[in-house]
């Protein structure tokens, strides 16, 4: 057994297989829910909890489009998540290029500054933000208040931190001579940061954009109080279905497994971006 | 690491452009002052817009009496000096004794979800450092907590924690028989513990994330050299690896730490508006002091003292890890 002095000890391997085992069972566990109960019909969601279905339908996923108008929550969600992590990364590429490639007075003040605004709690941007957007509103007749606009100028401030930094640490990490070489030859910044370090920061883009998509489509508290019937996201959409009179828990759970496939799909396909966005940015 | 970006010389400056840019060169010499400037232009306006300019009008809430009839006209509100401030920390009347509550609830919470996420992340990490069959799944498997959005992943939980129709009283008290009878998780004292459950479920994954890709920076070679000297596994992993993570740690620990105290979107996803007393953070307590009351006056003076509260221990904590550092670098 121990023929390499690197070969893990079978204390090691047990250790092992007991804690990766407990664990598979408690992360799955409410995935299994949220499956299994999706397709049961609603007189065992509503009874004692069953491991296993009495019969299996498909009804809440059709039921769910008409209970509450999830269709429309769906598009602004997917607007505003959208457009914010476009918004997002481009303002991030451009802030952290600034930072890594040019000396400038401010700099220091700059990072700083915008690292600090992550340990703020969303608490405290809240109603000052509203009030802001509500007396803007009223000023210029620009509707920030209840509009996607509104919602989506805010979260794509609230990544661009995270983004910002963690691209700081990975263009750091795309050699320098890479875009001295294209200035020299005649780019001008724009043309190196575009043609040269853009294409070669692409792990760390992909990961910044993952991030900030995240962070959008999952947001509650901004969401809760800052949208109206029509600009409604899923964040807030889906509790219309615990608040009737009968919680229809299968459909909730079709609701809540159909709104998590892309983020979840899009982040296990993207992961490894993820990981190496984090090993050269963030954890250096 | 956050200050090695911030120090590291830049290298990018013209001063060993060659001859032939010369002609261009004073032109050249005002853009390039420009520039960073006009980069960091938009990320500076909208930090300015949504993150300082809406801190500085709440600290100016925060000495204002802003009851629900000012808030077309918010600068209208009279001025109630150190008013609300005395009223939040005024710790006998029935507001500062809630807030205190709630405070103390949060800092129980947030330490303890931090360490249990730091501890299964870290542990996960390094058991799947080696290869072997079905470690690939395994990663995707345990960042899909990570991954679910939040109101999905805590909605959930809600149905679980049902008092009759729920998984988790079905199992303590159909199948194990570990309770007299069904408890109730989301109302009363056993509040605290679905939310730390929910939290910790949510949060492992980040560490993991983190810690994985920490792993990865630390040179083979070192463990080499290690198993040479006849270091064992566990050896390896205490001599080795966990003085390797240090700096990772310093960021995940402070990064976890100030999202979950902060966190708004489990609670709230959880309990509803009404978070029962037993878990009722500070972030779902001055949301519902301010929009409940619509007494923003309050509700902004305790968002000003729970980020002093925040500066003050991360300032504190940054402090006190680097110096250990430093001294462990020497």
């Amino acid at each position: 057994m121990h023929d390499s002095p690197m070969a893990p000890p079978r204390s090691f391997l047990w250790v092992r297989r007991v804690f990766l085992t407990l664990l598979t069972g408690f992360v799955l566990i409410p995935v299994y829910v949220m499956v299994s109960s999706s397709l049961k019909p609603l007189a065992d969601v509503t009874g004692k909890f069953r491991w296993l279905p009495s019969g299996l339908t498909l009804r809440p996923y059709i039921d769910i489009w008409s209970t509450v108008p999830l269709a429309r929550y769906f598009v602004n969600s997917l607007i505003v998540a959208g457009a914010a992590t476009l918004c997002s990364v481009v303002v991030a590429v451009f802030a952290a290029y600034a930072v890594s490639r040019y000396d400038f007075r401010g700099k220091r003040v700059f990072t700083v500054t915008v690292l600090s605004t992550q340990m703020f709690p969303g608490i405290l941007f809240l109603l000052p933000l509203f009030l802001l957007y509500v007396n803007i509103g009223n000023a210029t007749g620009i509707a920030l208040f209840g509009s996607r606009g509104g919602l989506i100028l805010t979260y794509l401030t609230f990544s661009l931190p995270f983004s910002i930094w963690m691209l700081i640490g990975y263009l750091d990490s795309v050699p320098r001579d890479l875009d001295e070489a294209a200035l020299v030859d005649g780019c001008g910044p724009l043309g190196a940061l575009f043609r040269i370090v853009v294409p070669a920061a692409v792990p760390g883009i992909v990961a910044v954009a993952v991030y900030a998509f995240m962070t959008a489509w999952g947001e509650v508290l901004f969401a809760s109080v800052m949208t109206d019937d029509t600009t409604r996201t899923l964040a807030v959409g889906l509790q219309g279905y615990s608040t009737l009179n009968n919680v229809y828990w299968n459909q909730i759970m079709a609701a809540s497994l159909v709104v998590s496939v892309p983020v979840v799909a899009g982040f296990l396909l993207l992961q490894r971006y993820l990981v190496a966005g984090l090993t050269a940015g963030a954890v250096k | 690491m956050t200050t090695t970006a911030l120090q590291e010389p830049v290298r990018g400056t013209p001063s060993g452009a060659p001859a032939a840019r010369r002609p261009r060169r004073r032109t050249g010499r005002a853009h390039r002052a420009l520039l960073p400037y006009l980069l960091l232009l938009p990320a500076l306006l909208l930090e300015l817009l949504v993150h300082l300019v809406p801190m500085v009008i709440g600290v100016m809430m925060s000495f204002k009496e802003l009851v629900q009839i000012y808030i077309r006209d918010w600068s209208s509100a009279p001025w109630s000096g150190l008013g609300n401030y005395r009223m939040t920390v005024d710790f006998h009347a029935p507001v500062g004794a809630a807030l205190l509550h709630s405070f103390l609830v949060t800092v129980g919470f947030t330490l303890l979800s931090v360490a249990l996420c730091w501890l299964i992340g870290t542990a996960a990490a390094l058991f799947l450092q080696d290869t072997f069959r079905g470690r690939g799944l395994l990663r995707a498997l345990f960042l899909v907590p990570y991954a679910l959005p939040v109101y999905a992943a805590v909605i959930t939980w809600v149905f679980m924690f049902q008092h009759d129709n729920g998984l988790v009283n079905h199992v303590l008290h159909d199948q194990l028989h570990l309770t007299d009878k069904p408890a109730f998780w989301l109302i009363g004292d056993n509040s605290f513990y679905a939310l730390l459950t929910v939290s910790v479920w949510k949060g492992w994954p980040f560490a993991f994330l983190v810690v994985t890709a920490g792993l990865q920076n630390i040179p083979g070679e070192l463990y080499e050299a290690a198993a040479l000297d006849g270091a064992g596994m566990w050896q390896r992993i205490a001599r080795i690896t966990l003085p390797s993570l240090r700096p990772v740690n310093q960021v995940l620990v402070l990064v976890l730490f100030l999202w979950t105290f902060n966190d708004f979107n489990t609670p709230y996803v959880l309990f509803g508006r009404a978070a029962p007393d037993a878990a009722d953070l500070v972030s779902v307590h001055i949301y519902q002091a301010s929009f409940v009351t619509w007494n923003f006056g309050t509700g902004s003076a305790m968002s000003v003292l729970l980020l002093l509260f925040l500066l003050v221990v991360t300032g504190a904590y940054l402090l006190i890890t680097s110096r250990g550092r430093r001294g462990a670098d020497a």
